[in-house]
């Protein structure tokens, strides 16, 4: 379990993680989610005690990180996969941290083939790692203690498609066996996929969080149907707005609503969901102010952006 | 695996024992040796310091003494092990690596020594190929009285100054935790400081006590060092070595390791 309470870092005037709290479960996987420079990997190294908080405080299972003897035997840390001495071979970096911990030799290979790094990859240089390797790599490097906590800062990123789904097994079943992961991205699907729970920040501040469907509730659905324009009719005089999205359509209601309807008339339907880009569309909404990008009203004025 | 009667989600952390120093120190030797750059510097240092006696051996029109064999071993070293020194910190900082090593010790202390344990390490091993050389090619050479001045404090005396030339290099490795910079400062320097000397002839006796790099070479007197001369070295390791250390000691506490 990772407890974060009211935890604050300030770089001069700027304060890069304001009053953040959350708790991250065991038997859970934690998403911890927001866009770039919103405190995320700054959260994550104060609670390894790579970044000094200004206040607040963090314990992993009971316990301030600093206070454990042996950390890398009940805490697995991956902060940065890309930091790594790029001479070094991938076996190496592992056998380095295997005897900083007190591990047998033997366990390096035992993580090699947890994270499918081949023999003659494990032998080449950091150097000549695609990103996706790096993760593999950085995420064997956290296992190797058998730790009851995961922190993983951006694991996906850089993952193939099957390696996404590779990774999201390896946390689902490490949670499921009790163990507790707290995994950051700036990428919504990617962890709307492995997270039981998200926490939102943005701008240093938690902004939501809880489980993506509870999360979702108010999203609306999403549906196709033969008697498409029927469908529709028989709605708008029921008092719901449908609008048309992508090939079907999304209406503030839900699935049930919306079937009974359809039912009653004979309708057939092709899809019948709750509605997609609900979490997206919140999350863009919630972080929005946090956000770099803005569409100016007048980009073609000598005005400017309106941010 | 025995949870006791933890609360779910504490950590039983009773059986955690820290990782011992000897360990500490064996993996940082291990992190100087398993890259390119510091396997092909050690070697440099032993080839190097091979192929100087060798070439003093073959063209020397003396017959020269153990000491001398010595003294041709320091030259190279001196220059060289500071270097590794330095590179033993700054690697951590320049390839990020720290993210890790101090994630597994987050006892900053505790892997500031093993370093400065690690660097001691190489320099005396340094320091002892050297001793084997001079002790294989002294008979070689065949000088009249080849053992003439070798005693027991004076070999110490020629291992303290490479030491001091090696925690030089990791005192401003440490400050200034970036390999190039360190590196320059290490060189730099010391040369300021005798081009200092040489144009403030007035002051040369005075400056003897900050520079270093000229009272630590009177170690490499046979004939006996002075207490003043001791008292010279002290105060030049002060400046150079221990202030620094003390100020990168403290910058690598308060560090954001990133």
């Amino acid at each position: 379990m990772i407890k974060v309470e009211n935890l604050t870092k300030r770089y001069g005037g700027f304060t890069a993680v304001d009053d953040v709290s959350f708790v991250a479960e065991p038997g859970r996987v934690t998403g911890f989610l927001g866009p770039n420079g919103a405190g995320k990997s700054t959260t994550m190294r104060m609670m390894v005690g790579l970044t000094r908080a200004d206040s607040g405080r963090v314990t992993i299972g009971g316990h301030d990180y600093l206070k454990i003897p042996n950390p890398g035997r009940h805490v697995g840390v991956l902060l940065d996969a890309s930091a790594q001495h790029a001479g070094r071979t991938g076996r190496e970096i592992l056998a380095l941290s295997a005897a900083t911990m007190g591990l047998p030799e033997s366990r390096v290979d035992e993580m090699l083939h947890l994270v499918s790094l081949t023999e003659s990859e494990s032998k080449r240089r950091v150097r000549n790692y695609s990103l996706g390797m790096r993760q593999r790599l950085g995420i064997a490097n956290a296992l190797m203690g058998d730790p009851q906590v995961l922190i993983l800062d951006e694991p996906a990123n850089g993952l193939d498609p099957a390696g996404i789904r590779w990774m999201r097994g390896l946390l689902k079943g490490y949670a499921d066996r009790g163990g507790t992961v707290l995994l950051s991205s700036h990428l919504l699907h990617e962890v709307e996929q492995v997270a039981d729970e998200l926490v939102m920040i943005g701008r240093g501040t938690i902004v939501a969080q809880g489980k993506p469907s509870e999360m979702l509730t108010n999203s609306g659905t999403f549906f196709r149907a033969v008697e498409q324009d029927q469908l529709i009719a028989a709605l708008t005089s029921s008092g719901m707005a449908p609008v048309a999205v992508a090939d079907g359509f999304r209406v503030d209601a839900d699935s049930l609503q919306v079937g009974k309807v359809a039912a009653s008339l004979g309708i057939t339907m092709i899809e019948l969901r709750p509605a997609d880009g609900g979490l997206e569309d919140l999350f863009l909404e919630l972080t929005a102010d946090t956000q770099r990008e803005a569409y100016p009203a007048g980009a073609t004025t000598t005005e400017g952006a309106q941010a | 695996m025995s949870a006791g009667t933890l609360e779910p989600g504490m950590i039983d952390i009773s059986a955690s024992k820290r990782p011992t120093m000897a360990r500490m120190v064996a993996v940082e030797i291990r992190k100087m040796t398993d890259t390119r750059a510091g396997l092909w510097l050690l070697l440099a240092i032993a080839i190097i310091t091979v192929a100087v006696n060798t070439l003093f051996l073959i063209f020397s029109n003396d017959d020269l003494p153990f000491l001398a064999f010595l003294q041709f071993s320091a030259m190279p070293q001196g220059i060289l092990l500071p270097v590794l020194a330095v590179l033993l910190v700054t690697q951590e900082w320049g390839q990020r690596t720290g993210l890790v090593s101090f994630a597994l010790v987050p006892d900053r202390s505790r892997v500031i020594v093993a370093k400065l344990a690690a660097a001691t390490l190489f320099v005396i091993a340094a320091y002892l190929v050297a001793l084997v050389i001079a002790a294989v090619l002294t008979p070689i050479a065949g000088a009249d009285d080849p053992w003439e001045d070798v005693s027991g404090p004076y070999l110490l005396r020629v291992l303290l100054a490479l030491l001091i030339g090696g925690l030089w290099g990791f005192a401003f490795g440490l400050a200034l935790l970036n390999s190039a910079f360190a590196i320059v400062a290490y060189f730099a320097v010391p040369m300021v400081v005798s081009i200092v000397t040489a144009i403030w002839t007035a002051a040369q006796d005075k400056l003897l006590w900050f520079d270093l790099s000229t009272s630590s070479s009177q170690l490499f007197d046979p004939s006996s060092v002075s207490g003043e001369q001791w008292a010279q070295v002290g105060t030049g390791v002060l400046i150079w070595i221990v202030l620094p250390m003390v100020i990168g000691w403290m910058r690598v506490q308060k560090a954001e390791i990133k």
